[in-house]
């Protein structure tokens, strides 16, 4: 696949014109799904697709666009000729861009991951048989992902990794469900074979008449998917530069100096300890970390370069989107073993669903409780609980009604695959918090 | 691009079984003006194919973005493996179903072509709608957008069924922010709900030439607004919040796969069982709801579903009483029960599932001014700016852009960040005025995420405003 991309931009650096400098980027993935439900094959394939993205630049000037390559070098060649016509034609009449900024100093790197997963029929047999007798939901997916970037300035950077992601629920009866997953580079039958029978052990703990509470503010634990979330939805627009300078983003009271967090809260964008590329689109180096909030104190914005060229900063690796790929939270000081005692009475939610800013300004934030949500009294599990709505503001959850988090944390790989497979991770430790609103 | 595949497809599909390939070429063109500064032309160009093979009572899929016979065929091949594999392994014996082999053509009708404005033009239209929304000096962020989609597709299935679809597909935007310290508001057309097929007359009918200063005069209202206040009371929702509200409390908890558990995983269950059809009051008598993939103005319209179904047009719920769900095809098979045509797949990247297609209301009889007039205590809302429901489909919370408070029938007070939640069933038997065609927009939405691999799809909604009795509504912090 490396030799895919470098042949093909070999092919564009040689047929630009003196005054044409261009930036390529690759996506690319082979990757092999099968989708259960019922412990049964709902739907199960392989797709193969890659990507260039080619920006010609003139001077100030510049024109891009993004098309599916082949894989053939005539078909894929013949239709670079067709899109740098295209191209050129447009930067005859377009405007010149103040915005524009990419790498012009050269900085090469690549890592190349090595393939340790098992045939994708073999995992997924293993999948279906660990799972048998259960009611089994969700997907597994594996293969090779490839990013590249390549500029006509004599820069190269590669990246590839081999992955595997299976997510998937055990069912008990209606809702009633434990989440759970396996995701890394190396498959390990006896690995699946350990968390399925955890997942499985956990089912017991539904087993319980379900318990519907009212409305309230109650004392809850977010276990760290349920934090994942709303890390999230911070993620969405909180962090950028851009939405903080147009006043649109969920955390403009806290760089406005109208808001803090809990001195626990420290999140950051840590490249250097996720799994994504470290380099972006334009050929610019990622740091390796970018400290967003720190002791509770908005300290950095994610800058794009096209943010650093408006708004005259400078650049920190940050996608067009300005959003995190490698988000790590810092871990706080209540071991994991005393969660439940520290909780003491209320609920304990492993996972959140579907939120969204109910006032952004505020950083208010709505959303579900989803699969097991327990109550707790006294540091014991009580019954399930059936779904519950919170609507509540960041500034009261991870700020004066935080209680602290935990020691321990969870680094989980991305299993989103909107697009295609993406590589991104959070590291995020649970959160014990009081007065939480229930609100239906 | 796809020509030549239909006239080979013999040498790249086998006989035995169930065989389809589905090709696809999609051109998007963004055209985006953010504070008088054009951004780079987004244009991006796909192409590949997904070949299905259902065999053995198993099934399959490959995809590749080369079109070449000799990649097909490898395709066609792992597809085969694939189905092979499930065979006996499957949530049902694919070889019960019964696919279509149809034959068809269908192609969007565009009154003005995309292409018979140039790009200059596009771009200066653009720019001219971006500054009229820089009114004031508290506009902190304006921009304007046009996002265009061309897609063509080929499906082929090995007994010779061949359809051919062109669809065309406009999304115009715009978008302001109004701004003083750390407050903010925003208006947009539509909270780009204002998605269509056509051409250029999409533009006139949604008013993208005109709008602009009154949705900047709007956010610099709210600035100045109170708070939207905390109570029960009547709920006039504009059909730019109607779209939403029957996107995520009828549309997604009738289709069947959510029904049959396949999304339990993630985008989850349905508060409908399949005992509930043809008996359970979904609303008020006042609420019909269609499947209707005819409307040639409608986002999600077409000619064939993705595994070769004829579009039709079909009633879900009649005067309150659930109809049918939205199965397709494989569906329809495993429940037992009558679906739609609604197989449908993003791309050639993925397989088809069952999704929307576009999923309307029904005018009723009460103009705007007769349902404003009936409403002692209440508020108005208009564009959909939070959304958030359960994995069942039931527990919502949806917030709007505007509010506006309507006491002893009239309009009165603007409010701010205007909030209501409800459960789907309570909320749908409340409703007690339906908007008549005066009031009706056709509407959709760009990016509804379902589906394990994900998939965000184009849907649409054609909705009139509605009125609902005793709804708990409030504002925020």
């Amino acid at each position: 696949m490396q030799a895919l991309f470098y042949d093909i931009a070999d092919y564009i650096i040689r047929n630009l014109r003196k005054d044409e400098t261009a930036l390529l980027s690759f996506e690319g993935e082979r990757s092999e799904f099968v989708r259960f439900n019922h412990a049964k094959v709902r739907q199960a394939g392989s797709v193969a697709q890659h990507d260039l993205g080619l920006d010609l630049v003139r001077g100030r000037r510049h024109a891009e666009t993004s098309f599916a390559l082949s894989g053939e070098a005539a078909s894929d060649r013949a239709r670079v000729d067709a899109v740098l016509a295209d191209l050129r034609g447009r930067l005859e009449f377009l405007p010149e861009d103040p915005h524009l900024l990419y790498a012009t100093e050269v900085h090469s790197t690549e890592r190349v991951g090595t393939d340790e997963l098992a045939p994708a029929e073999e995992a997924a047999a293993a999948v279906l048989a660990e799972a048998d007798g259960r009611d089994a939901v969700g997907i597994y997916a594996q293969g090779p992902i490839y990013r590249g970037f390549a500029n006509s300035l004599g820069q190269r950077n590669w990246f590839s990794t081999h992955t595997f992601n299976l997510e998937w629920c055990f069912y008990l009866r209606d809702d009633k469900a434990v989440k759970s997953d396996y995701a890394g580079f190396r498959w390990d039958r006896a690995e699946l074979k350990s968390r399925m029978t955890q997942a499985a052990g956990q089912l017991a703990l539904l087993d319980r008449p379900p318990m519907t509470i009212p409305p309230g503010k109650y004392r809850v634990y977010l276990a760290p998917n349920a934090v994942v979330e709303i890390a999230s939805i911070l993620n969405w627009g909180g962090f950028g530069l851009k939405d903080h300078k147009a006043k649109i983003s969920s955390l403009v009271r806290m760089t406005e100096g109208e808001a803090t967090m809990n001195r626990a809260i420290t999140m950051r964008e840590n490249t250097r300890e996720g799994i994504a590329p470290n380099f972006d689109q334009v050929g610019f180096v990622k740091p390796d970390a970018v400290v967003l909030i720190e002791n509770g104190r908005f300290k950095q914005h994610l800058v794009s370069p096209r943010s650093a060229k408006e708004y005259n900063v400078p650049a920190n690796g940050a996608p067009v989107y300005e959003a995190c790929t490698s988000f790590d939270m810092s871990a706080g000081d209540i071991p994991a073993v005393e969660v439940l005692s520290r909780l003491d009475t209320g609920l304990y939610i492993n996972n959140l669903w579907y939120l969204n800013y109910s006032d952004r300004p505020a950083c208010r934030i709505t959303g579900m409780t989803r699969f097991a949500t327990f109550w707790v009294e006294k540091g014991q599990f009580a019954a399930p609980l059936n779904v519950m709505r919170f609507d509540e503001s960041i500034y009261r959850m991870l700020g004066t009604n935080l209680i602290g988090l935990t020691q321990e944390r969870t680094m989980s790989l991305s299993s989103e695959t909107y697009g295609g497979r993406q590589v991104a991770s959070n590291r995020v430790p649970g959160a014990l918090v009081e007065e939480f609103a229930l609100t239906l | 691009m796809l020509t030549g595949l239909k006239e080979r497809v013999h040498e790249i599909l086998p006989r035995d079984g169930f065989w389809s390939l589905r090709a696809e070429h999609e051109r998007n063109e963004v055209v985006r003006v953010r504070q008088n500064v054009l951004q780079p032309i987004q244009t991006t160009e796909d192409r590949g194919a997904m070949v299905t093979c259902m065999r053995g009572g198993g099934i399959g899929y490959a995809a590749v973005s080369s079109l070449s016979v000799e990649s097909l065929r490898k395709a066609a091949a792992r597809a085969g493996e694939w189905a092979r594999f499930t065979a006996g392994r499957a949530v049902f014996d694919f070889s019960k179903i019964v696919m279509p082999h149809p034959r068809g053509n269908y192609e969007t009708p565009a009154e003005k072509p995309w292409e018979s404005a140039s790009l200059q033009e596009k771009i200066a239209l653009a720019v001219r709608q971006c500054a009229r929304l820089k009114t004031d000096p508290r506009i902190v962020d304006f921009e304007a957008m046009l996002w265009y989609t061309k897609t063509t597709s080929l499906y082929l299935t090995n007994e010779g069924g061949e359809v051919q679809q062109t669809l065309h597909r406009l999304l115009p935007f715009l978008k302001v922010t109004a701004s003083e310290g750390a407050r903010a508001q925003t208006r947009s057309l539509g909270a780009q709900s204002h998605c269509r097929q056509g051409g250029l007359e999409v533009l006139d009918s949604v008013g993208f030439a005109t709008v602009g200063p009154t949705l900047a005069a709007e956010a610099l209202e709210l600035l100045g607004a109170p708070n939207c206040p905390s109570d029960k009371m009547d709920l006039l929702l504009e059909a730019d919040q109607m779209h939403l509200q029957i996107h995520e409390s009828i549309g997604h908890p009738l289709e069947m796969d959510r029904i049959l558990g396949d999304e339990r995983n993630y985008a989850g269950t349905s508060f409908v069982k399949p005992e509930f059809f043809g008996t359970f009051r979904y609303g008020s008598d006042l609420l019909n709801i269609v499947f209707d993939p005819t409307d040639p103005r409608a986002f999600a319209s077409c000619g064939f579903d993705d595994d070769g179904t004829p579009a039709a047009k079909q009633y879900l719920i009649e005067r309150g009483i659930l109809k049918r769900g939205l199965g397709g095809t494989i569906s329809q098979a495993r429940s037992g029960l009558p679906g739609v045509s609604n197989s449908r797949a993003n791309s050639w990247r993925r397989p088809p599932i069952d999704r929307m297609g576009n999923i309307n209301l029904e005018p009723g009889r009460s103009t705007m001014e007769q349902m404003i007039a009936a409403v002692e205590r209440g508020i108005y809302m208009k564009a959909n700016n939070s959304w958030s429901i359960d994995d069942s489909r039931n527990k919502f919370q949806f917030g709007c852009e505007y509010g506006r408070l309507i006491e002893n029938g009239k309009l009165t007070a603007v409010v701010r960040n205007p909030n209501y939640r409800g459960i789907s069933q309570n909320f749908w038997n409340s409703l007690k005025m339906v908007g008549d065609a005066s009031t009706v927009q056709c509407l959709g939405a760009a990016n509804c995420g379902k589906g394990e691999p994900n998939q965000f799809m184009r849907v649409g909604h054609v909705t009139p405003a509605a009125l609902f009795a005793n709804v708990d509504v409030f504002g925020g912090d």
